[in-house]
């Protein structure tokens, strides 16, 4: 085998194993959360930040089946539709535990889910200024990407298909060029479908991806977790080798040479 | 007595109890959650200075499952 660089990825100066980050919503209870993220490998996990049942004290807690000391959490705003239900989350997660590494999404309309870039813009910038490390959510727009970067973002994150749609990647010339621009890890986020989703994703150059509606939604979530996985190492090692080029005609694959 | 609201729902509480006191009535570990009062977060170390009144709003969160 060939001898390559060690091929690390590093998000706001942490080290992560795997370029698979899932998240751990929609999954039929913690029990089965937890396989999932068991097999596929992550070692980072969104989790969104809601009201404590006070009434219900048995219930049973995300932390008692995923310990945050072992697997990065990586709270997340999902359900905020402006900058101040944004800010507000934020900074509650981080005063749950000394989360800085936090993961914005703004959300614009309600039934495509795609952000807010205005509104993502101006909390990316206040949360910077207060310290954390943003993740963000954006459109697949390279310019409002790069703007992103500018202002500090620590990593890009943009939509494949609208979130839970499951339509794979619909514009790779877009994620390209916000790939060939950037200087932080670009995460392919929402829409990802199925496993080959994710190798092309990661095929295209992406640092990463994140699944959740893919992995929770299979019949096997467990399996499909697992299918994810390698999935993502295939794409980026295929990514790593890069690909033969394209011929309009055919190529022979034996020698032409001492044919009898 | 005083009559708050926690998480959006009326609870009774009371004279003179602490967000701490708070914590332990709902048998909740501070570790794992954040509280607001009346809009403000406030930090674990202050949680046995916060005392409760009447109509004070608290919120108190943890993280579950999300995408």
């Amino acid at each position: 085998m060939d001898k390559v660089k060690k091929d690390i990825f590093k998000v706001a100066g942490k080290k992560l194993q795997s370029r698979l980050i899932v998240g751990t919503g929609k999954y039929k209870n913690f029990s089965e959360t937890a396989k999932a993220v068991n097999a596929s490998g992550a070692d980072m996990v969104t989790v969104a930040v809601r009201r404590v049942n006070v009434l219900d004290k048995k219930k049973p807690l995300l932390t008692d089946y995923l310990n945050p000391k072992k697997i990065i959490y990586l709270p997340n705003t999902a359900g905020c539709f402006n900058s101040e239900e944004a800010l507000r989350t934020l900074r509650l997660a981080r005063e749950i535990g000394g989360w800085k590494l936090v993961k914005l999404e703004v959300l614009g309309d309600r039934k495509t889910l795609f952000p807010n870039m205005i509104e993502t813009i101006k909390s990316t910038e206040v949360l910077v200024k207060e310290g954390f490390k943003v993740m963000v959510y954006c459109t697949d727009d390279p310019l409002l990407a790069k703007q992103l970067e500018d202002i500090g973002a620590s990593a890009i994150m943009p939509l494949a298909s609208p979130i839970g749609s499951g339509l794979g990647l619909q514009n790779k010339i877009n994620i390209s060029l916000i790939i060939k621009q950037s200087k932080v890890p670009v995460i392919v986020d929402a829409g990802i479908g199925t496993a080959s989703d994710a190798t092309i994703a990661m095929e295209l150059g992406c640092d990463g991806v994140l699944i959740n509606s893919a992995i929770a939604n299979a019949k096997k979530p467990i399996l499909m977790a697992k299918a994810f996985k390698d999935a993502v190492i295939s794409g980026r090692n295929s990514y790593l080798a890069g690909r033969m080029s394209k011929n309009y005609f055919a190529v022979p694959s034996s020698p032409t040479k001492g044919i009898i | 007595m005083a009559k708050i609201q926690l998480n959006g729902k009326k609870v009774v509480i009371k004279n003179n109890c602490s967000l701490f006191e708070l914590l332990k009535k709902y048998k909740l570990s501070n570790k794992k959650v954040a509280i607001e009062h009346n809009g403000a977060i406030i930090p674990k170390g202050s949680l046995k200075k916060k005392y409760l009144k009447n109509d004070d709003k608290v919120e108190i969160v943890h993280f579950i499952g999300g995408g």
